[in-house]
């Protein structure tokens, strides 16, 4: 079974905010909540790359370790869901996650967090008929064949989705293109100066 | 500034034709390069124009979750960083360590009373009752304590819920009866916490003349409250061990209730660090407490014969009172021998008897 996974290539990620329009427009999520995000490092350097963020997918997720009543869970083919049912609102999920996926609606009195909102790579979640699970959990693009509407529309193909073999492949193959070492994702120290400059092809 | 208000369009073409000078070299190397190599990328060209990357310097910041003046996030008051490496720590100090300590205190504290309890068995009144009664614990006391202490039980049991529920609920339960109980726990947990702050002030504030520490209490703690050595070591009207409870409930207490009021009220802009530890400290706070309250609980019922009818009619009796809490049983009576029994001053204690 194939294993979706979501994939930022930094160094064509343009910071539009298509994906997080596009997230948004499938998905009609609450008010006050963004599933997607678009972080930008060092912006208006030389170094400047955007990276467009949501929920992950973990394979170990640290949010179905602590969720204290099963809210979250994991399919088989690694798309985390979320079952607003069971949700009580703790909290503990976005204290664990790594990614800021994990929303919470806070328009009560207190700040009292509503029901939990994450990504569902476009995978809806469980409820009885499909107009419950739209009103829920947004679009359920998997059944019907397609990817997540936000690598659907990505105008750079900077971020894709799909089976984690596959848009590795996709990566793999731009990167050796590129010539770099290290892909988008520098930190090796063999790597000259984490140079996306670096040629490849030059390599001794 | 006038030139430009007088002439718009000499400006304009004079930029444009600055534009195309300089671009000019650029075009032409790209051209090159596009005849050299028809319809594939070429990685040399590819590479030369990619400018340096985000350099280790700035990873070791995101995961060290600093964020400089150059951060952008898309997302209307995110106080997240590219990666919260914290979540993971949170996580592991969770489920490996605070889970388990909870368990192993709250199991092993009530695998001690038991074996205690076989053991040594219950501690009964050395001498026969007496019939006469000393007031104790006057109705507003009882009051405050059984208001304490139900709400401890209930957020004690709540917390646990959330705690190990998954582990050991869940599986009897269906979706709904399941989401029924957890949403009820937490909805208990988050509105009962500050009304258990605010009567463990008052209950502090009120026990507090009884708690001060005194020589005595050394002596009492050294013996063990009677269990080593020979005799019944002196008390006041709170043992050491009972003042002991007290000041962990003002110490350990008070942190818990403070942690919890940063976990109950995200609205007051913490950061998700700060709730991160709040409930970790709340968590180790309220799971030594719970183990600790199970002896308080076992002492003062089934441990001690003729404890608990103080805490539920006020009253107990003077063989209990000159056994374990002497000197206070000494100074009361110096002062009833002056004056009329306790008893019969007190309009109220019959009121407060349970019928029959």
């Amino acid at each position: 079974m194939a294993t979706m996974k979501f994939m930022c290539d930094a160094e064509r990620c343009i910071e539009c905010n298509g994906c997080v329009t596009a997230c948004k427009n499938a998905n009609e999520v609450e008010w006050g909540i963004q599933r997607r995000r678009v972080v930008t490092l060092d912006d208006g350097e030389p170094s400047e790359v955007s990276i467009s963020v949501a929920c992950m997918h973990c394979d170990d997720a640290p949010c179905i370790a602590v969720c204290p009543t099963e809210t979250l869970y994991q399919r088989d083919d690694g798309i985390v869901l979320h079952d607003k049912d069971l949700c009580i609102g703790c909290g503990y999920c976005l204290y664990a996650c790594p990614f800021g996926a994990p929303q919470f609606p806070q328009q009560s009195a207190f700040g009292e967090r509503g029901k939990m909102d994450k990504c569902t790579f476009c995978a809806g979640g469980p409820a009885d008929s499909k107009e419950e699970e739209y009103a829920k959990y947004g679009a359920n693009r998997i059944d019907e064949g397609k990817l997540p509407l936000c690598a659907e529309m990505c105008s750079t193909k900077a971020l894709l989705a799909g089976d984690a073999q596959e848009i590795a492949d996709i990566f793999r193959q731009r990167v050796v293109r590129r010539g770099h070492e290290d892909g988008g994702w520098s930190g090796n120290p063999r790597a000259e100066a984490d140079s996306l400059a670096h040629d490849a092809t030059r390599q001794g | 500034m006038s030139i430009a208000m007088r002439d718009p369009w000499r400006l304009v073409l004079s930029a444009l034709l600055v534009a195309l000078l300089l671009a000019a070299p650029g075009l032409g190397r790209q051209a090159l390069a596009q005849a050299t190599t028809p319809g594939a990328a070429n990685p040399g060209q590819e590479a030369a124009f990619a400018v340096p990357a985000v350099d280790a310097d700035t990873w070791r910041q995101i995961r060290a979750g600093e964020t400089d003046a150059n951060f952008r996030d898309s997302r209307a008051d995110s106080t997240y960083n590219l990666i919260n490496a914290s979540g993971e720590t949170w996580r592991q100090i969770r489920d490996r360590w605070v889970s388990p300590f909870g368990a192993i205190a709250i199991l092993g504290m009530l695998a001690m009373i038991l074996v205690f309890y076989l053991v040594v068995g219950r501690q009964r009144l050395d001498e026969p009752r007496t019939g006469r009664k000393l007031l104790r614990w006057p109705v507003l006391d009882r009051a405050l304590h059984w208001s304490v202490a139900s709400l401890f039980l209930l957020l004690g049991l709540t917390g646990l819920l959330l705690l190990y529920g998954k582990a050991l609920l869940r599986p009897l339960f269906g979706d709904g009866a399941w989401a029924g109980l957890m949403i009820g726990t937490k909805t208990l947990h988050n509105y009962l916490g500050p009304l258990f702050a605010i009567l463990l002030l008052l209950v502090l504030a009120r026990f507090l003349r009884h708690n001060l520490p005194r020589r005595h209490d050394l002596a009492w703690l050294r013996q063990g409250g009677g269990m080593v050595g020979k005799g019944h070591p002196d008390a006041g009207f709170a043992n050491a061990g009972e003042k002991l409870w007290y000041w962990l409930l003002a110490s350990v207490g008070l942190v818990v209730v403070i942690s919890g009021l940063v976990l109950d009220f995200p609205n007051v802009g913490q950061a998700r660090d700060t709730m991160q530890w709040a409930n970790v400290i709340h968590a180790l706070g309220a799971l030594g407490l719970t183990a600790v309250a199970l002896g308080h609980i076992y002492i003062g019922t089934l441990g001690t014969e003729g404890a608990l009818e103080g805490m539920t009619h006020g009253y107990v009796d003077e063989s209990w009172a000159r056994q374990h809490h002497n000197l206070w049983y000494e100074e009361v009576k110096g002062k009833t021998d002056q004056a009329a029994p306790e008893e019969a001053k007190d309009p109220s204690s019959a009121a407060s008897r349970p019928p029959g």
